[in-house]
């Protein structure tokens, strides 16, 4: 599929002298902007109340969405290194202007059904292209630091949720005035409505910024003092390139795969369940110890791991190597599980330092995952494969919640639920951790024979355009 | 700021502006900065009792 000639990457191929520090903002204005699907729990309650459902029903708008992030990523993704960062990022911002737009219709005219359509569905297929889309144009551009620069970029998916709450609740106060953002009050449709109607402008205009100041580095492009032959001397790196097609063939992705589900499957554990688990560890009778504020405090303290873990952990990853960092993630994580179910309601800063590394840990091991594919499969096809690898993700965000939700079903009554009866989902979470180590424990080198041709240039190539003078 | 090298270029070279790569920082800083202290200011609930 040909796109315009303005979205084209011929059109953004860097000149002699381009500064590389221009392209993390550009991957930030997209991922700040599609990290709003974290924040969706703002505006749940009144989504419930205006269209008279559940929150089950109200919860799917949201699990459509990150199916189809995954799914869009998987099919997208070689479309997406075909063409380039800008076409990726034009499209990722229409589709989830696109889908705030219709989702607003949706709930104008009481028609959840569009809602499943805008939101879900288009702004899904956005946060899919979107989120892969600035992944391995980053790589290009730092082979010297690839765990730093998309470290950044996938932070500001994390970021994008912190911002997008308290801009919510403003600007639902100033559309619907009974509405105060605290607890017991709930905005109107009409206000959540305006809410995406604003939001999917101001997300167009913020993410069409990234695209247009994004550019890819010439084929023969290097930062200065970078010697790719150093990066070969490190274990498991690899300086071939094995495209998608070839690299879903080989055990190494799927390895990889079973890493990211098991490790995002383990986070979600807590993440889903925050606010009331961190009451219900500390319950006595039928009172918390902990409030409702101070557990709404617990969330925002994870939002802040989650967000740091992806930055800090991946740009460590550029100096420790990509198996041991996630060893740490999968291994430390393991135990500090352990610690979790077995001695985290003994006391609240125990628990809350425990759950806040385990976050931390979760965020990480989404953003170093591009640097470690790059390391397997080098740069060719990176996004793609990172776009097919995301579907762990989208698998994780159906089995976590199902883990957790399924065991505390089994075991008692919401608000009467006690640190024991999460024990057996910790448990499991443990158990699936221990899997996600092993994984990663067996991955080697790709073999040889799946390596590309010699010649096979990144598709950053300008080689193939012939037009030096369209470049910027 | 790293300088590309281009083997045998004949394009000219250009040079990003700094004003340009302060503004797009800004613009991508301001509001993340904005997140982060409603943030911080929420999780201190967790501290403040």
């Amino acid at each position: 599929m040909a796109v315009p000639s303005f979205l084209a990457r011929e059109r953004i191929i860097a000149r002699p002298g381009f500064n590389r520090w221009l392209i993390p903002p550009a991957a930030l204005a997209v991922h700040l902007c599609i990290g709003q699907a974290y924040a969706t729990s703002v505006y749940k309650a009144a989504l419930v109340s205006h269209f008279e459902s559940s929150l089950t029903a109200i919860g799917i708008i949201f699990s459509i969405a990150i199916v189809m992030l995954g799914l869009s990523a998987a099919v997208f993704g070689t479309w997406v290194d075909r063409n380039g960062p800008r076409a990726a990022m034009f499209t990722a911002a229409c589709f989830w202007s696109a889908g705030f737009l219709v989702g607003a219709l949706g709930i104008s005219t009481e028609q959840l059904w569009l809602v499943y359509f805008g939101y879900g569905v288009l702004g899904g297929i956005g946060l899919g292209i979107g989120y892969i889309s600035p992944v391995s144009t980053l790589i290009k551009w730092f082979p010297d630091r690839p765990g730093l620069a998309t470290g950044m970029a996938i932070m500001g998916f994390g970021g994008g949720a912190l911002i997008a709450s308290p801009l919510s609740r403003q600007l639902m106060n100033w559309y619907d005035p009974t509405y105060d953002g605290t607890i017991g009050t709930t905005p109107s449709g009409s206000a959540v409505a305006q809410l995406f109607v604003t939001l999917g402008i101001v997300y167009l205009v913020f993410m069409m910024f990234g695209a247009f100041i994004v550019r890819v580095p010439a084929p023969d492009w290097r930062p200065d003092g970078f010697d790719p032959s150093q990066v070969k001397a490190k274990s498991l790196v690899t300086t071939e390139n094995v495209s998608a097609n070839n690299a879903i063939k080989t055990p190494q992705f799927w390895l990889l795969w079973t890493v990211l589900f098991c490790n995002v499957t383990a986070g979600i554990g807590i993440l889903e369940q925050a606010a009331p688990m961190i009451q219900d560890f500390f319950r006595n009778g039928e009172t918390s110890t902990v409030l409702a504020a101070t557990a709404a405090g617990f969330v925002g303290l994870l939002s802040l791991f989650n967000m740091a873990g992806r930055f800090v952990w991946s740009s460590t990853s550029d100096y420790i190597g990509r198996k041991p960092i996630y060893m740490v993630y999968l291994g430390v994580g393991l135990v500090l599980y352990v610690l979790l179910a077995t001695v985290g309601s003994t006391a609240t800063w125990i628990f809350v330092i425990l759950a806040a590394i385990i976050i931390s840990f979760y965020g990480g091991g989404f953003a170093t995952v591009p640097a470690y594919l790059r390391d397997l499969f080098g740069t060719y096809q990176v996004g793609a494969i990172h776009g097919r690898l995301l579907t762990a993700w989208a698998a994780a965000g159906i089995a976590g919640p199902l883990i957790i939700n399924g065991v505390l079903d089994a075991r008692g009554t919401p608000g009467e639920l006690t640190a024991g009866d999460y024990r057996p989902a910790l448990f499991i979470m443990v158990g699936l951790l221990a899997v996600g180590f092993v994984a990663n424990l067996m991955i080697k080198p790709v073999a040889e024979k799946w390596f590309e041709p010699k010649n096979t240039d990144v598709p950053t190539a300008a080689s193939t355009t012939g037009d030096r003078n369209l470049t910027r | 700021m790293s300088t590309p090298r281009h083997a045998g270029d004949q394009q000219a070279t250009t040079n990003t502006p700094t004003g340009l790569v302060a503004f797009a920082w800004a613009l991508v800083g301001v509001p993340l900065a904005y997140g982060l202290y409603n943030t911080v200011k929420a999780a201190s609930a967790l501290f403040g009792g």
